[in-house]
């Protein structure tokens, strides 16, 4: 690449090098202008009418009281937010999308960490098991719910069932239909569905950690674990975080799973900031409120993702040069 | 590193030695319960009612192919199948081709507003759909008469992948060596040209995994088909949701129609399996 001259100049045009072009400068820029243009339009044009429009749209709804007919003309100024920020179904959505962040991360790391460990080991059907451990990540959660559903049918579930071999009863109404446990078993279908995940991503990192590293650890007389924990997962950290980000911003807007398993019950149990807008927008008109509450949702991801980028995926520039040295 | 002895290749470095039997015990736990659901939602569509309601633990004896027969017979199935697909292909059609195009500039011209331009993109990465729904919703019913069809929900569907999708290509399309691109210039190519016959074709591989990982997402979306799609129009994921409530008792039923509804689906997304985890890690990197 180095060996051109045209190469480096990378803040000209790359067609100005080129003193052969019969038209003139001008005419140049212009047809160039013109196919930048021509290119990048029909895509800004598809982002202004369906991404950043609407979203403005819910900026301006959200200090309205209105129900969906009629024009804009009942101003509110800020209330939509004041009754969205003090309403207990509200604020118990966004702590459960909180927990769900969190718990998340915390059950499926050490899951997936143990699982891609587990798999990366030279062993028959390594190939097959990547490809079983993927399944619930590539099923629609509307998909996965249905069938959860239906395992975890209070009575006549195959969940119970099994519980029932083993001596133990379910809850009376289900564990669905249990204020106390619908949560915990929205986290555990969420584990089941996208733990997948986590490992692929995990086993992808792994590939490369260069295995001298480990070798040389174990010739220093580490044990397995000892390598793995010293050696291999602190240079997974790269993979771990990005891995994390995507998995905090999908709980953040967690939707599908929850109307399909609990529809937010039972007793708002279950409900999140995204089953919140919907319902209040779709089925109860308020499309103030709703809107309210997803600039509230945008807000907190928005902030989120920017301290994520801030305070630790910018770790990690210097991380990659650590192992691009070492290699 | 020198001290590595030579022969031994890097995969079969000590951190990846030969696992014993506890090993294979575990794998063999992970494989149970990462497909017991599945398998059993499929077993399930082969039983009837009485089955499951007797033993819901059990085997199909004798297996049945009624509920399965009645899925494909009766009903909308494949009137769903067919929405979800075309819904699916346009999406992707539509995401890849504008996604190449704008990709096109910002990876490879030298213009004032290139990173700016760029920018506006990768913040659009920060704004989930479900942000927008309600405003999305009154938009494609009203302002553009396009609720209840096809390119209702496709078109913001691939808006709304627009940005990952070109997050995704641009590094790929800058990485294509300028030296092609000369050797265009002096066989006479304009820059259209060496789009058309150089960079389209090279850039195939990109345009897969951004076009996978656009059918996926249009494939299993819910919330937006679910406000835009009625009746005739619906997609599959809706018409699992609704067969699922509608016939709750008819347990037998619900799993034949999910496992026809999955099935197809998981083949081809499990074959794609290493493009949609390259996709999804260039996402973030990119």
């Amino acid at each position: 690449m180095t060996v051109l001259p045209v190469a480096p100049r990378a803040t000209t045009d790359p067609s100005a090098g080129r003193a052969s072009r019969p038209a003139g400068a001008r005419g140049r820029d212009w047809r160039m202008a013109l196919e930048i243009v021509g290119f990048t339009a029909p895509a800004l044009l598809l982002f202004a009418v369906f991404v950043v429009w609407p979203i403005l749209r819910a900026v301006q709804f959200s200090v309205y009281r209105w129900k969906g007919f009629g024009p804009l003309v009942d101003f509110v100024g800020l209330q939509n937010y004041v009754s969205v920020l003090t309403d207990d179904v509200f604020t118990g959505a966004v702590g459960h999308n909180l927990l769900i962040v969190v718990l998340s991360i915390l059950v499926q790391l050490p899951l997936g960490l143990a699982i891609a460990l587990l798999l990366n080991r030279r062993m028959r059907g390594q190939g097959v098991l990547r490809t079983i451990i993927f399944v619930p990540y590539v099923l629609s959660e509307v998909i996965a719910g249905v069938v959860w559903f239906q395992l975890l049918q209070p009575g006549r579930g195959v969940v119970e069932t099994l519980l029932g071999t083993v001596g133990l009863e379910g809850p009376f109404q289900g564990f669905l239909g249990t204020p106390e446990l619908a949560m915990p078993t929205l986290i555990v279908v969420l584990t089941w569905k996208y733990v997948g995940l986590a490992v692929l991503l995990f086993l992808a990192g792994l590939q490369g950690v260069p295995a001298e590293l480990s070798e040389a650890a174990q010739i220093d007389g580490a044990t397995w674990w000892q390598t793995q924990w010293r050696v291999t997962i602190p240079l997974l950290g790269p993979t771990i975080r990005m891995w994390a980000f995507l998995s905090m911003i999908g709980s953040l807007q967690l939707f599908d799973m929850v109307w399909i398993l609990t529809g937010g019950g039972p007793a708002n149990a279950t409900t999140t900031m995204a089953t919140f807008l919907v319902n209040e927008g779709t089925k109860r008109q308020n499309y103030g409120i709703a809107a309210a509450a997803s600039v509230v949702l945008f807000v907190i991801a928005l902030v989120m993702a920017l301290l994520y980028q801030r305070f630790v995926l910018r770790r990690d520039t210097d991380d990659a040069d650590v192992v691009r040295g070492v290699r | 590193m020198s001290a590595v002895p030579v022969t031994r290749g890097s995969r079969e470095g000590s951190g990846r030695r030969e696992g014993g039997v506890l090993v294979y015990l575990a794998a063999l736990l992970v494989v149970i319960i990462t497909l017991g659901p599945v398998l059993y939602a499929v077993l399930g569509g082969f039983r009837s009612n009485a089955q499951l309601a007797a033993d819901p633990a059990g085997l199909p004896d004798p297996w049945l192919l009624d509920s399965y027969r009645r899925v494909v017979t009766e009903g909308a199935f494949w009137t769903y199948a067919l929405n979800s697909v075309a819904v699916a292909v346009i999406t992707t059609v539509v995401t890849v081709v504008l996604g190449l195009m704008a990709a096109y500039p910002l990876a490879r011209y030298q213009f004032r507003w290139r990173e700016p331009l760029f920018m506006v993109f990768v913040v659009g990465l920060l704004f989930p759909a479900t942000v927008a729904i309600i405003p999305l919703f009154i938009l494609v019913t009203r302002d553009l008469s396009l609720g209840n069809t096809w390119w209702g929900v496709a078109l913001p569907q691939a808006a709304f992948a627009l940005p990952m999708t070109i997050v995704i290509l641009r590094p790929f399309l800058m990485a294509i060596p300028r030296e092609l691109e000369e050797a265009a210039t002096v066989d006479g190519a304009s820059r259209l040209q060496f789009f058309w016959r150089i960079l389209l074709p090279l850039s195939a591989p990109g345009a897969i995994t951004v076009g996978v990982l656009a059918f996926v997402g249009s494939w299993n979306a819910y919330l937006l088909p679910l406000l835009l799609l009625r009746g005739d129009m619906k997609t599959l994921p809706l018409g699992v949701a609704d067969f699922s409530s509608q016939y709750s008792s008819d347990t037998a039923g619900v799993f034949a129609f999910t496992t026809l509804a999955m099935i197809p689906a998981l083949i081809f997304f499990l074959a794609m399996q290493k493009r949609i985890v390259s996709g999804l890690q260039g996402a973030v990197k990119g």
